[in-house]
Order: C-alpha cells, then structure tokens, then sequence
C-alpha cells in the first residue's frame, strides 16, 4: 500500500520546493513593489493592445527621466481593448491607454473614455490624422492594411498582377483573393471600410457580391489566411492575393534578397492610425499626458517600425532600410472619418455578413 | 477527464451500515462542521473569482439605466440566426461526443485492457491534443484540408464535419481515459461466464461489458459534451461565422460588438445548457456508483491478438484498427504537420526555428524569448496548480462524504455541480467579467499578476476534483467508522484513513491541474501582461506576424508546449499506473 508513496510523495515535495524557492510567479515579482502602491502618483499605467512593444532601453530612460514608473496590461486585441475600456469607464484600467485604432476610435470617444490632451510634441505631420477636433486621442502611428501578392505566381502564369480593387472582378483573379471576416479581425474590417470608402454607402455591397461570385475566399483570421491559404508565405496555399499589410512584404526577404517574394497592392489599401489618450478618472493623468508626450518622442517614433511594425507619425523620422526598399506605404490610402465609421461599423458588418456569408 | 474510476457499490451500503453504528453522535457533528468550514473555502473562492465576474457581467446586459431590461431576451429570440447557432451547437456537440465515444471506447479496450510494446507512448499521445492551443490546431487542421493540402481531396475545408472532427481530436483522450480506466478493472469473469455458457464475443459483450461501461460512458460522454458545446477556437478558424456556436456568439457580440444584451442572453442559454449536461453528467454518476462492483485490481491486461485460431482475424483486430486509425490520421497527422512545418526553414529543413526560440522572434515580434515565456508559463502553472489541488482537494474530501440527512446530500450535489460550471462558461464572459467586477475596492486587483494563476485555477479545479472524488468514494466507509469507533478523531481519521489515498491520487491530479495551466489561453490572454507573457500567448503573438521565421517559431514553440504537456501527463500516467492497483 505504500510502495509507491515515496514517488508521489517525492514529486509533491518537488512541486512544493520548487515554488517555496521562489520559482512562483506570485513569490517571484519583481514588480510586486509598484504593484502594491497603487495610488501612488509616480506609477502611471498603461494599457495596451496585445500587440504592443516598446524597446526596454527606451522604456528605462523614461522611467530614469520622470520618475514615473510604467506598469503595462494588455488585455486584448485592438476591439477587446477599446470595449473593455468602455465597460470600465467608471473605474479605468488605467491611466493612459495606447492602441485603439481608428476603426474603433469613434466609439471610444463617444463613450467618453478619454480626456482630451494636445501634446506639445505633436508633429505638424500627425495633425491630418486627429481623430476629433477635440484632441480626445494623440495619433501616434499608422499603417495601411492592402491586399499582397505572391509575385511568383503571377510570373509563372503569365498574369499582370491586379493592381485597383476593380481588377479583383476580372475573370482572369477569379479563385485567387483569400481575405479575413471583418466581424473577427481587425485587417477584415479595415477591407471593408477600404470598399465603402470606394464605392460609397451604395455600392460596397454590390461589389462584394461580385467579389463573392468571382470566388472569394473567406477566412476568420489573418493567421489562417496567410499561413494556410496564401501561395507567398510559408503555408504554400492556394490563393496567391491575401489581405494584409503594407509592411507585410518586408517580412517576406531572405538575407542576401534584393526583392521581395511577395508585393502590397497599394491601390487597394486602407489607412489605419493608432492612437494614445488619457483615460477619464485617471488616477495619474499628469504622468498620462507624460507617457503620451514620450510615444512622440523622436526615439520612441523611430523605434517603433522595429517593435510594433506600424509607421511613425512624424514624416520626419528615418526608417529602417528594408521598409523603404520593400514596404513602401500607399500614396493615396483610402481613408474614413472615425465618427462615421461609428455610426455604421456594426450595420456595415451585419450586411457584410447577408452579402458574402448569408 | 476523469481518469480514475474506482467507485464501487459499497458506497450507498456503507452509508446505511453507518448510520447504525453507535457512539458517533458527537463526531458526527464535528465532521458536518468540518465539512462546512471544508467547503466553504473553495465555495468562496469560487464565488468570487467566478460567479461574481461572471454575475457582473450578465447583470449589464439586463440592466439598462437602473431600471431592468429585458428586450435583449426578444431581440435574441427574435433572430433567426439565435435559433440557427443554438441548432448548430447542440448539433456539433452531439456529433462530436458521438464521435468521441464511438472511437474512443474501442481505444479504451486496446489502450487499457491490451498489452502491446509503445502502450505508455500511445496513452500519453492521445492526451496531448487536449491541451494544445486552439489556434495552432487551427492552422494544423486547414493545413491538411486545405484544397493545396495532403487531405485537400476530400474536400473538407470549411465544412461541419472538420469541426466535428476537430471536436473529437481534442477530446477523444477523455473518452479513453475514463472508460479505460473503469474497464481495467472490470471483473472479465462475468463476460467469462457468459462465453462459457454460449454466447457469441459480440454478444458477450453487448449483454454483459457494455452495460457494466455504460455508466462511464455516459459520464465521459456529458464531459466531452461539455467540451464541445463550449468550443471556441477551433470552431471560430475552422467554420467561422457559417458555423458559430453560442460561444463564438457571446465572443463576437462581446468583443467585436459590445452588444451586453445579446451576450448576457446568450450566457444564460449556454448557462441552462451546461446546466442540463450537468445534471446528465451526476445522473450518470450515480448510476455508476449505484451498479458497479469493481475489482480492487485491474484485471491483468492481455497482449494484443490480431489473429485468432487459424489465421483468422482475431478478435482484436477491429478495435485495433478502429484505433490505429484514428491515433494515426486523426490524432497523429495534425500533430506531425506541426512538427514537419516547424521544421521548415526558408533554405530547407532544420532546426532554426528552435535555435530561434533563444530569440524575441523576426524584427522582435516578441517582447522576450520564447524559452523566457516558457519560463513564466511554468511558474504560473506551479501557482495555478498549487491553488487548483488545494480547494479541488477540499471539494473533493467534502463531496466524497455521504451524509445520511437528505439535506446533506442534496448540497453535496450542488457543490459537485458548482465547481464543474467554470468548465462551461465562456472565457469572454469570464475575463470581461474580471475587468468590471474586480477593478474597484475592495476587490481591486487590476494587471495583478495573481489572477493568471486564479483563472487558470478555476479551469484546472473541475479536473482535480473528477480526478482525486473516485478515489475518496472508493474507500470503504468502513474504514472511518472502525477508526472512529477506536477512538480516533476526525482530523485523525482524515489524516490515516483518507490521506494515504489521497496522496496517491494527487499525481494524476498535479499533471492535470500543471498541463491545463500550461496549454490556458482564453482567460490568460485576457489577463497577460505584455512583459510577462505565457507560452500559449506568445504562439499566438508569433502566429499572427508575417516572416518566416516567426510563422516557424510559433509551430516550433507550440510543439514545446505539446512536448512539456506529453511530459507531464506521461509522468503522471506512469504515477498513477504503478498505484492503480491499490486503490
């Protein structure tokens, strides 16, 4: 009866060394100073979306600087986090939030999640991209969402790649575009916004009809598309147009390449803009506004290409080599007033849904 | 998951018999206030960690400007895709336990019941799925189906049946497990005796092994339905919106639409759903209890015989080709896509992508290494583990008493059931729950990094408790009362008669509790801090990025989290089959 004991006796003791040695994650924080202080005026806290990266080194001088210590949460992706600050608008998760984008920006401002702040630092370049004239949200960059090819493809069957989003209904793109749900992913809703922008409140739904009748594809998710459906990345699918970034054929290089396998379609694309803002009740709005001065700083701005894959706001900033050889941002975007697309961005995806889905 | 089954009938007789035994008035009360302050701890921490959230959120889409509102209940109801997505869950989740069990208790028989050289391999194999994230079984799952993949011509992308099959992939272990774990110990003489007298093996097995299985079938089979009713991921890459479930439903209309009325509505309906497969699941439980006389010892298992007499089949042969078949295509071939793409390199095969791992990813996709977030998914998993062990062991001590006051059992019941409801509440609801329950004094615990660990705790608990109750059922009550009568107090008697088994159970229990916490991401990513990222989160984060390298890197890291999840359940496989025979 207790020829095993010692065994399981051995590995429950292990499981509680292990832990009572500090392996804990609760036993082992070093952030479980700053954490107990809340309150505190020195900590600011940010809350992010799941995609957020800021060098160490940056977040470090920051801290040396002000004084200020940053706390991060992330607890979602673009939409999850600008609904969860919405929830939470009477006791925020934070004192500054970074990352809602402007397919959502107009919900939070309605919902009077921000305060409005103007920062001294603003570039003259990020003003055409304000999100309301009140300065509720600090543009801090931006990106465009465009269809990519695989050139390869095109080469091998001796095909002009499509270049307008009129092209995609040519016969000869018919069983070849792969794009992602607009319901589920944020690249999927910002396509959507680029073809009402296009043809207008009117027209959208029957271009997609079209789309739909010429054998698109549908996913939910940009992984899925572009892993398993897409001919130019890893996957080696079927479809060589997939929905995805501008900066997307960057990733695409080898080392020694002078070209990319894979090209934005910049007629096709749509812009997104990130933003920054002070959370209404914040606890620490000075050291928000703080925190939002230093996302326009020239070295977070030139930093952010490298962590977070976007384009700074301020035109004024150099950009890594393989952006300006291989991903190049769309001249001529289409664009959308934040406030509109809150107006309809649910009615939009509901009749996405009877058009391509039904 | 109910991986051991040892209830035996001397349960409900033990009860009676110790309602007449004398001299335990006093003890009695004692225990019933042990019992008490025993259940409350865990209850507690339930009620506030997840009825609370969960409460606070389902409450805001019923209450609009103070007053009570309930035209999301018309407006749900009024909708014809409700009644399309509520036809299509129940029709996914019967078709996936269907399927589960249909395949799974021929695995039971040859995983359990049969000896063959690699059995331990195999039985470790079929668990791993149940703890591999969701949105790289995804991609593993359209990698084979998709029309340019190995399986593209059987044209299954994007349809219902790889859902189902899908469903089944991830809880065919549970199947296995549980009714494997109740038929090696099934005493073969009834069959026996059965053959002796005539009847066919078919019939034999019909009339005499299936209904003694029937009980744990029905138990694996009101898990699994559980499971698949409450499918997330998986049916979100692999049917989208054509085929949501109620639980991708709430998700979308959470998430993406923050229309709290609608999801508030449709966590009740998937609230009265688990409910009822609930109640199923204890029904099916008591019955067993009720019918089973076990061996104490499992039944020695025979080898494999894929031929009988004269080179004719054996009688093995269709369970272990049914077996075969599904360990090696269902099973196996996702698994392997996952292996061979993270072995893809841009310049061929190798192993970058797992040198990569030391790394922050292509262009740092990451924020830190992959082996730094494995790291932390390990820590956690040790306080996830610890917290999840200590109050399922409470409920479970409490569950496994048979008070003799109707009133008593009848709150045993509920506990039992209370504990199981985080297995069927939707992830979305939980964590949004989090965020507006517990953000203001008292309870303000925002970014604090002891709720990973508690989400995850409550995932694991159900499972601790289903693992360590059959073993504490299983002791005679006998064994208490002659302790008591001898004079022993009740912590005495928990400590002499209950701990020994107890201790023994904890090892299956530990690999449990450790593997669900490691393969969590629904809750966790709702709670990760970008700093601290767990290792299902940062496959996600590096899935979702273009290059390469980091597409690989997400296959290679999640091959890692299947291969620390093999590890722990093979070390607990090997805890509890050394012991198995004692219980």
């Amino acid at each position: 009866m207790t020829r095993t004991s010692p065994a399981v006796a051995a590995m429950v003791s292990a499981a509680v060394a292990v832990s009572l040695a500090g392996c804990s994650l609760i036993g082992n924080s070093p952030d479980e100073g700053s954490t107990n202080e809340e309150g505190e005026p020195a900590l600011v806290r940010v809350v992010t979306h799941d995609s957020f990266a800021l060098s160490e080194d940056l977040i470090e001088e920051f801290e040396d600087e002000t004084d200020y210590t940053l706390e991060f949460s992330a607890p979602g992706d673009g939409g999850a986090l600008v609904n969860q600050l919405i929830l939470t608008t009477d006791s925020p998760l934070g004192d500054v939030a970074f990352g809602v984008d402007n397919s959502f920006a107009g919900r939070a401002i309605a919902e009077g999640v921000f305060d409005p702040y103007t920062s001294p630092d603003l570039p003259p370049s990020a003003e055409p991209y304000l999100a309301d004239d009140a300065g509720s949200l600090t543009p801090v960059d931006r990106g465009d969402v465009c269809l990519n090819v695989d050139r390869q493809y095109f080469t091998d069957h001796d095909l002009a790649e499509p270049e307008t989003l009129d092209d995609l209904l040519a016969e000869e793109y018919g069983d070849l575009v792969v794009v992602t749900n607009p319901a589920t992913s944020s690249p999927g809703l910002a396509f959507l916004l680029a073809t009402v922008a296009a043809y207008g409140e009117d027209g959208w739904q029957d271009y997609w009809q079209q789309l739909a009748d010429n054998g698109l594809k549908v996913v939910e998710s940009w992984s899925d598309a572009y892993s398993v459906d897409f001919s130019g990345s890893t996957g080696e699918g079927d479809r060589p147009i997939v929905l995805s970034y501008a900066t997307s054929p960057a990733f695409e290089v080898g080392e020694d390449e002078t070209e990319a396998p894979t090209e934005a379609l910049l007629g096709t694309c749509f812009q997104q803009v990130e933003y920054a803002g002070v959370l209404a009740g914040a606890d620490n709005p000075e050291g928000a506004q703080a925190f939002i001065d230093f996302l326009l700083s020239d070295e977070v701005q030139a930093d952010i290409p490298e962590q977070m894959y976007m384009y700074p706001v301020n035109d004024q900033i150099d950009l890594p080599q393989a952006w300006t050889d291989f991903a190049p941002l769309a001249d001529d975007p289409f664009t959308m007033d934040p406030a509109l697309i809150d107006d309809h961005r649910d009615e939009w995806i509901q009749q996405w849904t009877d058009t391509v889905i039904g | 998951m109910e991986a051991t089954v040892g209830g035996r009938a001397d349960g409900r007789a033990g009860g009676r018999s110790s309602s007449r035994a004398g001299g335990r008035a006093v003890g009695g009360r004692g225990r019933t206030a042990a019992a008490v302050v025993a259940a409350a701890v865990p209850l507690a921490f339930l009620a506030i960690f997840f009825g609370y959230p969960v409460a606070a959120l389902v409450a805001r889409g019923f209450v609009a400007d103070g007053a009570l509102d309930l035209g999301g209940v018309a407006e749900v109801f009024g909708a014809g895709r409700t009644w399309r997505i509520i036809g299509l869950t129940f029709a996914q989740a019967i078709l996936g336990t269907l399927g589960a069990v249909l395949l799974g208790v021929p695995g039971a028989y040859v995983l359990y019941c049969r000896r063959f050289p690699g059995r331990t391999l195999v039985r470790t194999l079929v668990t791993v799925p149940f703890v591999l994230p969701t949105v790289v079984v995804g991609v593993a799952f359209r990698s084979l189906l998709a029309t340019s993949g190995p399986l593209g011509f059987l044209g299954l992308d994007g349809t219902f049946t790889a859902i189902v099959l899908a469903l089944v992939f991830f809880n065919y272990a549970v199947v296995v497990r549980t009714v494997g774990g109740l038929w090696e110990r099934l005493d073969p003489r009834t069959a026996q005796a059965a053959r002796a007298l005539g009847a066919s093996p078919a019939r034999a097995f019909v009339t005499v092994t299936l209904p003694a299985l029937g009980p744990a079938i029905a138990s694996a089979a009101s898990v699994v339905f559980l499971f698949c009713a409450t499918a997330f991921g998986v049916v979100l890459v692999l049917g989208g919106l054509r085929f949501g479930t109620v639980e991708t439903e709430i998700w979308i209309q959470t998430t993406q639409f923050l229309n709290l009325r609608a999801a508030s509505v449709l966590s009740v309906v998937q609230l009265v759903v688990v409910a009822g497969a609930l109640v199923a699941f204890s029904r099916a439980r008591a019955t067993r209890e009720r019918a089973l006389a076990l061996h104490g010892n499992p039944a020695r298992s025979t080898p494999l015989q894929l031929t009988g007499r004269g080179g004719r089949p054996g009688g093995d042969l269709l369970p272990a080709a049914v077996t075969a078949v599904v360990v090696g295509v269902l099973l196996l071939a996702p698994m392997l896509t996952l292996v061979l793409r993270s072995l893809r390199t841009p310049t061929g095969w190798g192993l970058d992508n797992y040198w990569a791992l030391g790394s922050t990813g292509g262009d740092n996709a990451l924020t830190v290494t992959v082996w730094q977030a494995t790291a932390n998914s390990l820590r956690i998993a040790v306080d996830a583990t610890m917290i999840a062990v200590l109050m399922g062991v409470l409920v479970a001590l409490v569950v496994s008493r048979r008070p003799r006051s109707t009133a008593g059992r009848r709150a045993i019941v509920w506990l039992d059931g209370a504990v199981m409801l985080p297995l069927g509440v939707s992830a979305v609801t939980v964590g949004f729950g989090f965020l507006i329950a517990l953000n203001h004094p008292p309870l303000d615990l925002r970014s604090s990094p002891v709720l990973i660990p508690i989400a995850q705790a409550i995932v694991a608990m159900p499972l601790v408790v289903r693992t360590v109750l059959p073993v504490l059922r299983a002791i005679d009550p006998r064994q208490r009362q002659v302790a008591a009568v001898l004079g022993a107090t009740p912590l005495r008697v928990l400590l002499t008669v209950d701990g020994p088994y107890l201790v023994r159970s904890l090892g299956l229990a530990i690999g449990f509790a450790f593997a669900v916490s490691l393969g969590e991401f629904g809750a966790t990513s709702f709670l990760s801090r970008p700093d601290r990222p767990t290792l299902p989160v940062v496959v996600f984060r590096l899935i979702g990025q273009p290059g390469a390298l980091n597409q690989g890197m997400a296959l290679a890291a999640a091959v890692v989290l299947a291969l620390l999840t093999a590890t722990v359940m093979a070390l607990a496989e090997r805890l509890r089959g050394e012991h198995a025979g004692e219980i």
